[in-house]
């Protein structure tokens, strides 16, 4: 059977770069230094490891999470499921899924939030899930509001939902946005517009999935992930000590 | 035409925003929804080692502190095992050996509570001298930046990675400076993102 070896190294070119001059807080915030590239040693193929120990099985459902006895989040009730897989394809299981965002107005529970739309009392804004053996996920949620944000005068941020994503490895670890099919404001983000090319833009927005509703209850939307895949060492050059 | 070669693209990453903290922190963010908050013990009661604090702020290229940044933190135990099926050996119970802190709102400082990881291997035979991995995201960081957190009371002078560094005056950035405070270990790491004196970040 082949070992294992090192992770595919990240493609630089289809993630976005750091210094983004029209997202402008990048401009003080991107290192002017090249990266040090690193072959891979066990500090990068490792990482740490959940279970369902570590998170309650409600933590999924973001309408009910923070919602008084009785009551639910105000907004459009939607689920959010799809599978996390590497680049060869493979299901990535048992890995955590965190993911945080507006209510249904544009607004997050959070102080430095001063945005007029209110806060949903019944609604805080995050969850987190692990995936099952087949790399699956499922969230249900309220779908966000656009919310104005001070970058350009007139700057709307598309809906969105950030996730969060371990994999096996910290060479895996992944932040990035969700966005929505059909969302009008997609095209005008500085910061969606990070994303060098238009099929990156396209991954990170989740298509309706009428398949996955439930009828007269809850809209589905699919997004599905993917993580830097791994090497099949199928002749020497195993990394040494592992 | 050739044959496609079928591998999926990675998912392209975004920036965490100003909000991170509410969704990977809430509770150090003064929202309570999860019973238990990840990321909070990186060591456990059982870990062997000396008990240290690291504490530092991330500058930006203005000079000025990243207030809304969050750190994550992943090292190997005092003997350099990873809490990990692919590293060789055990771990005590309880662990994890990784660690994820937000900083203070007005000052930006950010600190976690460890034990000192031991040296682990490198390629080809090699050792690595003790580090803890750090990932640092917030607004502005469109992808999350690695680096690696090295002590200045080690022998790092075999270290591959660091060697592998060719300028050398840019290796000292990622030195933690050794204090002592109230009989406390701590140890100093400041994260530079751009600028004079700007921190070595990878691409691992």
């Amino acid at each position: 059977m082949p070992l294992k070896g090192e992770f595919y190294q990240r493609d630089r070119e289809w993630h976005p770069k750091a210094y983004t001059h029209d997202y402008k807080t990048s401009v003080a915030r991107s290192p002017r230094q090249s990266l040090i590239s690193l072959e891979n040693t066990v500090s990068e193929i490792t990482g740490p490891r959940f279970g369902h120990g570590d998170i309650d099985p409600g933590d999924n459902d973001l309408i009910y999470n923070y919602a008084q006895s009785g009551e639910s989040a105000i907004g459009e009730r939607i689920i959010l499921h799809g599978r996390v897989l590497d680049e060869n394809a493979r299901p990535v299981p048992n890995t955590l899924v965190e993911i945080w965002q507006a209510n249904a107005g544009g607004r997050y529970r959070h102080k430095k939030d001063t945005y007029l739309a209110p806060i949903d009392p019944n609604f805080g804004g995050c969850g987190r899930t692990i995936t099952d053996e087949n790399g699956y996920y499922f969230f249900r949620t309220v779908k966000p509001g656009a919310y104005p944000w001070r970058n350009w005068v007139n700057s709307w941020r598309p809906a969105h939902i950030h996730v969060s994503i371990f994999g096996t490895a910290f060479a895996q670890r992944l932040i990035t946005q969700c966005y929505f099919e059909g969302d009008p404001l997609i095209p005008h983000c500085p910061i969606l517009k990070t994303v060098p090319m238009q099929e990156g833009i396209e991954q990170l927005t989740a298509a309706l999935d009428l398949n996955a509703t439930i009828p007269l209850d809850t809209i589905a939307y699919k997004f599905d992930i993917v993580l830097r895949g791994r090497r099949s060492t199928l002749f020497e050059n195993r990394l040494e000590g592992n | 035409m050739v044959q496609k070669l079928d591998y999926l693209k990675e998912t392209p990453s975004q920036t965490a925003g100003p909000y991170v903290h509410i969704g990977l922190a809430p509770g150090a963010a003064g929202f309570d929804i999860y019973k238990q908050e990840l990321g909070w013990d990186i060591a456990g009661p059982n870990a062997a080692g000396e008990r240290i604090r690291v504490q530092g702020l991330v500058i930006d290229g203005m000079g000025a502190p990243v207030k809304d940044v969050l750190l994550e933190a992943w090292q190997a135990n005092a003997s350099g095992v990873y809490a990990h099926e692919e590293s060789t050996g055990e771990v005590e119970d309880g662990f994890r050996g990784w660690g994820r802190v937000i900083t203070d709102f007005d000052t930006g400082e950010w600190g976690f509570d460890t034990v000192k990881p031991g040296p682990v291997p490198g390629r080809y035979g090699s050792t690595q001298a003790p580090h803890i991995n750090l990932w640092i995201v917030a607004r502005g960081i469109n992808v999350g930046l690695n680096t690696r957190l090295y002590f200045e009371d080690e022998d790092n002078s075999a270290d591959p990675v660091l060697n592998g560094i060719e300028w050398v005056n840019r290796r000292s950035t990622l030195i933690a400076k050794r204090t002592e405070r109230e009989g406390k270990v701590v140890y100093r790491f400041d994260i530079r993102l751009q600028g004079e004196g700007e921190t070595v970040f990878f691409d691992i």
